[in-house]
Order: structure tokens, then sequence, then C-alpha cells
């Protein structure tokens, strides 16, 4: 029995696989009084512990989706914090970053603290609340960093539309040097892209819908590179989807700019052929785009010039997207298929390690966003996922904890599935 | 009851050879009704139809409306202005509505790209495409091909072109996606700025110069250009259009050959056309317009689950 009232949990004989300390071997992880007490070799049953079988089971450092949205306050007929908490956990995740596309905004001192403690009244996954750029997300006036950082923001983005003002860009990337914290972008040249509601190739031309160029993301990508080198501020890309975004990336990288990346799952995954019969579950923005596409984006988080894996969870009502293609709003939930997508696209057909998966989940996303968790090492919170990298299940959206139905994975079967999530030492989700 | 079409008629695109050729071989004995004093048979009698149109349509409407009067059928149009997002009932609860009314068919026009295969994909009535956002409009293409081959006979191998906006045009894509089918060989000719990036891979040739596809066609489809396509960008003026891509009796006499003249309509005269082309000799225009009755009845008739030679009962009266 530990001393704030909550029983030692060890989780017994499973293969920890834990990247930020070189760590996979099979053996023992026990966490006490919330934080991590023990990970490695196989120990005794501490006194009243509770004990888990994790034989035959990956332990790894709780995962960690830096970019997600939950649309509280403002939408809370498609998703609150608490489902949106709850689904992250049934998905593996420990932690979440939600966006701050809410109504109204998340670009105060006041919204932030609101999301994070209904975060942490939900009691799920840790949510950490993002701040805006710039008031009410209009790309005209810097919104309050220092005191959004004070209240909890981890960073900053106007995500859901990029920051068109070249000046105000650069202002952001310099302020938030102070608070240490990445400035996110959302990479889009709304000239080339508005109207836009697919990727712009074959299928768009087929399909008589207008598409988006893969040079509107890339514009963007090259031009904060360049800022973030004027600058020395952090630049984080949002949802790269294209061939020439990696290459972009790797460029900036390589000149030693201080530039981290994401991908989606769905963007290693799917190819703009899911949007054929105008399948609004495959319509999302940056859109689905090609199998070379693909293939860079594999190729980069492999190499590392992606450095995280991500969801950009983005519920939607039903009667929003059961609509005309063009019509249908962007997005598709996330939380609850990601473990397994990428288990079955990276980790199965040898794209990434285990480890390179969990790192690209779990240590990454705590590293570059300056989060607690990332890591099994002694004193960390003790957050951790527990899955079965090769459990074969069907996508059934109707089982799903999140209010958002809109996956384009329902009814796929996926190889690669999370078993039990802990949070601070707390089990808040168990596989049925 | 499916007919030898399917269900619905969505596109072209989806359509076999045979299926396409079968439009327009029931097209004829119904082209022929229309030219009757009384010009009514009771093929489709005891059927509803509703003319369900979200974008203002004046030619293809009443079209369809003389064809579906003609095989006897009870019709009701729906005009609706602007699209369904405006209007605040979505597409599918305005088809629940129809269908809960006991309808047949349903003919739909709608600004959305793919608006007509969601609604068939929702209502158990038969689904006609007359226009979806930029995707098709395949009777269109079924007059367009009828009159081609009036003229052309077989169209495999012969050469046509449209010319203009592709980029936003549906009869362009049911135009190419159903010429190709009957092996007709097809080309495209506008600025590029108004051509899919990826139409190379869409299996069309692709002319810059419009004197270069007069030069290669045996018929010209040419594409109304919308007002709207100059003041979102696409091309500098209507002026200039008209100076390097209308087709004009200036160009068409250095042509080596006679080539047909076809438009979906309705025209710009002095704009993509020039008046003395369009009312020419060659024109080819006010014909798609009375193929287009036929084709439509045609449509009717096989979805409603018709067999060829009933057809050419009714043609006879005795249907």
């Amino acid at each position: 029995m530990s001393l704030n009232g909550t029983r030692d949990l060890l989780l017994r004989g499973g293969r920890i696989v834990d990247p930020s300390q070189g760590l996979d071997m099979v053996g023992d992880v026990l966490i006490r009084n919330g934080v991590i007490e023990h990970a490695g070799g196989a120990i005794g049953t501490p006194d009243g512990a509770d004990v888990v079988d994790a034989s035959g089971l990956v332990v790894a450092p709780g995962l960690i989706d830096v970019h997600i949205h939950l649309r509280e306050p403002g939408r809370e007929d498609v998703e609150t914090v608490a489902t949106g908490a709850h689904s992250a956990v049934a998905g593996g995740f420990t932690g979440v970053c939600a966006m701050p596309n809410t109504r109204p905004v998340t670009d105060n001192q006041a919204t932030v603290g609101f999301v994070k403690r209904q975060g942490e009244a939900a009691g799920f996954a840790r949510v950490y609340p993002y701040g805006a750029i710039s008031l009410g997300q209009k790309g005209e006036t810097l919104a309050e960093f220092g005191e959004m950082v004070q209240a909890g923001a981890v960073a900053f983005s106007d995500d859901g539309r990029p920051v068109e003002s070249a000046h105000l860009m650069r202002t952001a990337l310099e302020y938030a040097r102070a608070f240490n914290v990445p400035v996110a972008e959302h990479c889009e040249d709304m000239t080339l892209a508005r109207g836009g509601s697919m990727n712009e190739g074959l299928m768009s031309a087929k399909l008589g819908l207008k598409g988006i160029p893969a040079e509107a993301e890339e514009i963007y990508v090259i031009r904060d590179i360049l800022l973030a080198k004027r600058t020395g501020g952090h630049i984080h890309m949002c949802h790269l989807s294209t061939k020439g975004s990696v290459e972009l990336v790797r460029w900036g990288k390589e000149r030693g700019i201080n530039v981290t990346a994401e991908v989606c799952s769905h963007h290693i995954s799917l190819t703009e052929a899911a949007v054929d019969g105008y399948n609004t579950n495959a319509k999302m923005n940056p859109p689905l785009r090609t199998q070379e596409d693909i293939d860079a984006l594999q190729e980069g988080l492999a190499d590392g010039t992606i450095d995280l894996l991500v969801t950009d969870h983005a519920p939607h009502h039903y009667d929003e997207k059961e609509r005309e293609f063009a019509d249908a709003p962007n997005g598709i939930v996330g939380l609850e298929t990601a473990l397994g997508v990428n288990c079955t696209y990276l980790l199965h057909p040898g794209v990434m390690s285990l480890s390179q998966m969990i790192d690209a989940m779990s240590c990454k996303p705590a590293r570059v966003f300056h989060l607690p968790g990332g890591t099994l090492t002694r004193g960390a919170v003790g957050d951790v996922s527990v899955f079965d990298p090769d459990r074969k299940w069907t996508v059934d959206p109707k089982q799903f904890r999140s209010k958002g139905r809109n996956t384009p994975y329902g009814g796929h079967e996926l190889t690669g599935q999370a078993l039990l999530t802990v949070v601070g030492g707390r089990v808040v989700y168990r596989l049925a | 009851m499916a007919g030898p079409l399917g269900k619905d008629l969505l596109g072209l695109a989806p359509l076999s050879a045979e299926q396409i050729r079968l439009v327009l071989d029931t097209a004829i004995p119904f082209r022929e009704i229309s030219e009757r004093a009384i010009k009514k048979v009771p093929t489709l009698r005891g059927a509803t139809i509703v003319n369900l149109f979200f974008e203002a349509s004046t030619r293809t409407r009443i079209s369809f409306e003389f064809a579906e009067k003609r095989l006897s059928a009870d019709t009701v149009n729906v005009a609706v202005a602007g699209s369904s997002v405006s209007k605040g009932e979505t597409l599918v609860d305005t088809a629940r509505n129809l269908e809960a009314m006991k309808i047949d068919m349903v003919v739909i026009r709608h600004p959305a790209s793919g608006a007509a295969r969601f609604l068939a994909e929702r209502i158990e009535s038969n689904v006609i495409n007359a226009g979806d956002g930029t995707n098709e409009h395949p009777t269109q293409g079924l007059l367009d091909m009828l009159t081609l081959r009036d003229r052309l006979g077989d169209l495999a191998g012969k050469r046509i072109c449209i010319v203009g906006d592709v980029l936003h045009s549906r009869v362009a894509r049911s135009n190419i996606w159903g010429l190709k089918k009957l092996g007709a060989e097809v080309a495209v000719c506008g600025p590029r700025s108004l051509l899919p990036n990826a139409i190379g891979e869409m299996g069309v040739t692709v002319f810059d110069r419009v004197e270069a596809a007069i030069e290669w066609a045996d018929a010209l489809n040419i594409l109304r250009l919308q007002l709207e396509r100059m003041e979102a960008g696409y091309i500098p003026s209507l002026r200039e259009y008209n100076r390097v891509f209308g087709v004009t009796s200036a160009r068409l006499e250095h042509a080596s050959r006679d080539l047909l003249i076809l438009h979906p309509g309705p025209m710009n005269r002095g704009v993509e056309i020039d008046s003395d082309v369009a009312d020419g000799p060659h024109s080819v225009i006010l014909d798609q317009v009375t193929n287009g009755v036929a084709v439509r009845m045609a449509v009717l008739y096989l979805l409603a689950g018709g067999k060829p030679e009933i057809a050419d009962a009714a043609q006879k009266g005795v249907a």
C-alpha cells in the first residue's frame, strides 16, 4: 500500500520497450505513488499491489498524441474533453494536446485553464491545451502566450487555418522563445487551396472535385523553415502530407534549423483512392495524397526526418458528414484506430521497428513538446500503455468512446490493439 | 426491378460501351415520336417523376419534361434556389420526403459533384443525373454522341475535340468517358488554366492552340465559357479568350476538311463561338437539342425496366 492511498501497480512479465533509455527486455514495471518505481528485471510482488499479467504483451511509456481536436468549449454535441480523453485512453494514449480551434477560440488564459481543468476532472488521458497564435485565429493580433503558458498551454497553433502573414509567424516564433514552446503551423496557402476538397491529381480530375495541390502545403513549409532559421524559434509542422514537405524538412534539419514535424496515421496508410465514390469519411485537410507521398512520409518517419505520429483526431456530427462531398467538413477521428493503423502499416511491413514506432508515438512527443512522460525511468510519471501489436480486430465505429464515428477505417481489419492504459499509476482503460 | 442500365444513370464512366449503344439505338424510335402530330405514347403511364433542380436550368429541365410527358409520366418540377447548403433542409431529407410520397424516378441537377450518386445510394427510386457539379452530365454526353453518330457513323477512330473550360465542365467529363468507350479519339483544347492538371493521364490528347485542334478534328464540341471564370482569374478577359481560343469562321476556313460543330448551350456568341459558325452549315447545335429529348426518353424508358423491343412497339403506338 502506498502513501497516497493508491495501490502499487505491477505489470508483470511484459516486453518492456522504452526507447528513451534504450530498453527492450522482458521484465516487470512497478508504479508507486503515481510514478515509475521500477522498469527492468523481474521483481517480487509488493504487499497489496495490483498485479497485471503482461506476458506476451508490449509495455511502453504512455502514448502521446500532440494533435487532436476536442470540441469543448463550443461543440459539446460532437465531442467533449471527457469523451475525447476517454477515446484517447481506449487507443492507448495517456496524453493528448488539444488544438485551440474551439468556440470561443482558446486564445486566452481563461479558456486554456478551462480545457485543462475539464481534462483533470475527466480523469482519463492528460489533456494539454494548445493556445492560439492569434486572437480568434484571425491571423492579425498575437495572442497572450505568456499568460496562456502560465495557465497550462504547451504549444501554440492556429491549426485549421494557416498563419497567412509571414510577419506574424516570424513574431510568434521570436516571442515563443521566452517560453520554450513550439509554434505549430497548419501549412496551407489558401490562395491555392481555397475551394479544394481533395488532393489535386488524376482522381480529382475524374471526380470533378476541386483539388488542393501539394504546393499549397510545401510553400508554407519552406517559408516557415526559413523564418525559424531567421528567428531561432521552434517551428513544428503539423500533419505533413506530401513528398515535397518531407524533402524540405530534411533540408531544414540538415542545416540545424529548429524544425520538427508530425504525420498523421491516415497519411501513411491511405491514398486519395479512398475518396472515390465521394466518401466524406475520407475527406480531411490536408487531403489524402498518393502512394508516392506515402512512401516518402514512411521513409521520413524511418530516418527521423519526421519526428512524430499523430492522429489529427477531428470528430464531426454524423449529419455533417452525411452530405455532398464538397460541403462536408474536413477531418476524421483517429485516437482509437491510430495504434492499430500504425502497427498495420508501419510496424508489420517493417517500415519502423517497434522501438522506433514507440519513440514516434511516446518519447519524441514528450521531448519535442516538453511534456511529462514518454519514458519509464524511475521517478517519471506513471503513464504506461500495454498493447498487443499482433492482435487482430475489426474497426466498428459504433464501439468508439469518442462521440465521433467519422472514420475511413470502419470495417477494416487492423493488427495491433491497446489493451490496458495507465495514467499516474491508475488503470484508466482495460479492453473488455 | 433493374433494367438494362441498372437502377440509376449517374454518369457515363460507369456504363459499358454496350449500354451506351443501347441508349443511342433506343433513342432513334423515340425520336420519331416527337415528329408526329400527337407526340405521346403511354409507355410510362402511371409513373411519377420528380425533376429536382438545385441549379438554374432551362434547356435540360424542359428537355426532360418533354421526354417525360411524351411518355405519359406524371411529373413534378421542384426548383430549389441555391444548393441545400443555403436552404436548411439537407439533400438527404429532401430525398426521403420525396420518396415518402411514393415516386418512381428523380431527375436531379445539383451544384455539388457526387450529389446524384449520394441521392441514388439513399433512395429506392431510379435516379437520373441531370448534371452534378463538375462531375458528369450523362444525358448531354449521350445526346452529343447520338448527334455525332448520326453524321459520322460509327464513332470508332473518329476524332472529337472538346474546346474550352474542361476543368469546370461536367459535359466534358461525360463526353470523354463516353466517346472513349465507343472507340473515338478524344482531344481537349483550351487555356491550360482551364484544363485539369492531370488531363494527360485521362487518355486524351491536349492541344494548346485551337488552330491545331481544328486541323486534327472531325468534330468540335465547344463548351460554354462562364463569365465567373474571368472573374475568378482563370483567364484575363473574354475578349482575349475569343481572340485566342474562339472558334471563328476565319479559323475554320483554314481547316483542310469540314468538321462538325457542337455546343451544349447556352452559347456566348462572340466568346467561345462566333455567330457565323453557330449558324453555319456545319453546326449541328439544334440537332443536339432535338436528340436531347429522344435520348432522355430512351433513358427514362430503359431505367423503368423496358426492353428494347418494347421501344419499337412504343414507336408504333401499340405499347
